[in-house]
């Protein structure tokens, strides 16, 4: 774990989210050990690694959304604009707010397209222009024209695909600053799947992006960064080129070769 | 079939005939019971057929028969299930909704969640002494229909509060993490999500618990309600009668006519629980279709 970090300081990255040694418990009994790393600005990370490693839990509590889970406990520190998301002073539902997430399966609200989007926004006392905001966010997610002849329609006679992208348009409207992704193509064919990693390197410019896959192959497509994690400990970490060609760890080296996992 | 041996079949032919013999005895469980209601209902609609018209309806209680009839009782009864319905729901969802989002798991949590379902399973006439003591007694509410009405909440609550908590179960964790996500607050999610999903539920059992309460008795026979009421209540603050009370009232005298009577009665308060469960499950329909 100390190799890589010659490689990141080569590079100029801003970075967003910093991770020091970060532990997350369930009940006592850890999930996540001990990870510390950097998310950098515009950039997409993705957190790899095999089932129950802790890469969701860890994706998670990047924006306290485990708070909802009974008996988990934080320790480290996670950095966000200078200060630490878990402080005592930190409200999580502005947390929230600032860093958004994409859930595994699609979950739009029963509701209307247009009040799937313009919900978040309104309960946040957004004052702009709602239809001009819907119009923006469902553009960038790239679903505007599948659907703006039918705004009022209820969003769940959506495809599969089109309602993950509608899910990342309703995140998109609240303007975050990081853009958590859980899995958000598990549940999805391979056409939607093509569709929401081309959106991922459009929205790059304008977001930080952090993804938890499965599937390696998306990883090494979309990603700049590379997290590799097994059993709640974070493995490697460095750039998606470096660790799919020549990982530093003999274990990464076997996951990304297909030898285990 | 070449591929069972003999034995198999013996044993196949006996297991069969095991599952037609439970089928057959669950079908005729079903169909007694379908029988009896139905015996019932024919008795009670050959007697008090003759009676059921606009005078029936239209009377006061009298003690000429032909000149009987349950407006007050009726009226009562519908003042009884607004009171209880303003009464009881408020709190019963409010309680359900602290329970399964607000509450979490703890001990305490618990305590009361296992007091709830003892609390659904208290024979009603306890809930007339409860009453009678709190409400008609110490809070000096005499024996009027808001005595009645808050009696009869308590009753219903644990019904309201049970039913609420699976409607609000129901509710996928999914749309939950959705709106949390957006950095909405725990009362913006439940107010805004939660509570618009589950609402056909909690509007099924709502409706089944007030009729329940429409057609109790005992807990009205104890705080007092009246039997013999020639006028209309005008407030809460009035007393009143209700139609499981005159019904019982009339069974209770000697005359046949009275008899035939409190069948009319009973016809009349089953077309009002038809009704009310009707409504129920109109309006499930109608706001499930909504979310779809």
């Amino acid at each position: 774990m100390s190799a890589p970090e010659t490689e990141l300081q080569r590079n100029h990255d801003e970075a967003v989210l910093e991770l020091q040694e970060v532990s997350v418990l369930y009940s006592g009994k850890p999930a996540v050990k001990k990870v510390s790393c950097q998310i950098y600005k515009n950039k997409i990370t993705a957190i790899i690694g095999p089932s129950g490693c802790g890469k969701s839990t860890l994706l998670r509590s990047l924006n306290r959304m485990n708070d909802f889970v009974d008996g988990v406990s934080i320790e480290g520190r996670l950095m966000f604009a200078g200060q630490d998301l878990y402080g005592k002073d930190v409200d999580p539902v502005e947390v929230r707010r600032h860093i958004g997430m994409v859930f595994q399966k699609p979950n739009p609200f029963p509701k209307s397209i247009y009040n799937n989007i313009a919900w978040g926004p309104s309960i946040n006392g957004y004052t702009g222009s709602m239809d001009e905001l819907v119009e923006r966010s469902l553009s960038q997610a790239a679903l505007w024209d599948e659907v703006k002849d039918r705004l009022h329609d209820s969003a769940l006679n959506l495809s599969g695909g089109q309602q993950q992208r509608l899910c990342i348009a309703r995140a998109l409207a609240m303007e975050p600053q990081v853009l958590l992704m859980d899995e958000p193509c598990s549940a999805l064919d391979p056409i939607s799947t093509a569709h929401i990693e081309d959106l991922m390197f459009e929205l790059k410019s304008r977001y930080t992006i952090v993804i938890v896959t499965h599937n390696m192959q998306q990883a090494a497509r979309i990603s700049d960064y590379t997290a590799f994690m097994e059993m709640g400990h974070l493995i490697e970490f460095g750039e998606t080129d470096q660790i799919f060609t020549r990982p530093n760890v003999k274990r990464t080296e076997e996951y990304v070769t297909g030898r285990f996992g | 079939m070449a591929f069972v041996s003999e034995t198999e079949i013996r044993n196949l032919q006996k297991r069969h005939r095991k599952s037609r013999l439970f089928r057959r005895l669950c079908a005729g469980i079903t169909w007694l019971s379908i029988a009896l209601l139905a015996v019932l209902l024919i008795r009670i609609g050959m007697d008090g057929i003759g009676w059921l018209d606009w005078q029936f309806l239209n009377s006061f209680p009298s003690r000429f028969p032909s000149r009987a009839g349950i407006k007050s009782a009726l009226v009562g009864t519908l003042w009884m299930s607004v009171l209880v319905a303003v009464i009881s729901i408020p709190i019963g969802v409010s309680a359900a909704l602290y329970l399964e989002e607000f509450a979490g798991r703890g001990r305490l949590a618990r305590f009361i969640e296992l007091n709830i379902a003892n609390l659904s399973g208290v024979p009603s006439i306890v809930y007339g002494i409860l009453g009678l003591a709190i409400f008609v007694r110490f809070f000096m509410l005499e024996r009027s229909l808001i005595s009645g009405a808050l009696t009869m909440s308590l009753l219903i609550l644990p019904t309201i509060i049970i039913a609420s908590r699976e409607a609000i179960r129901t509710v996928p964790q999914s749309i939950r993490y959705a709106a949390l996500s957006l950095g909405a607050t725990r009362w913006q999610t439940t107010w805004s999500h939660v509570l618009p999903a589950s609402f056909p539920g909690i509007m099924t059992g709502v409706i089944l618990a007030l009729s329940r309460a429409i057609g109790e008795t005992a807990p009205l026979i104890m705080i007092g309600a009246l039997s013999f009421v020639a006028f209309l209540p005008q407030g809460p603050m009035d007393s009143f009668t209700a139609l499981p009370i005159q019904i019982y009232n009339w069974v209770s005298r000697p005359q046949p006519e009275f008899h035939e009577l409190a069948a009319a009665g009973i016809i009349v308060l089953l077309v009002v629980l038809l009704l009310m469960n009707a409504a129920a499950i109109y309006i499930r329909n109608k706001t499930e279709r909504r979310l779809k």
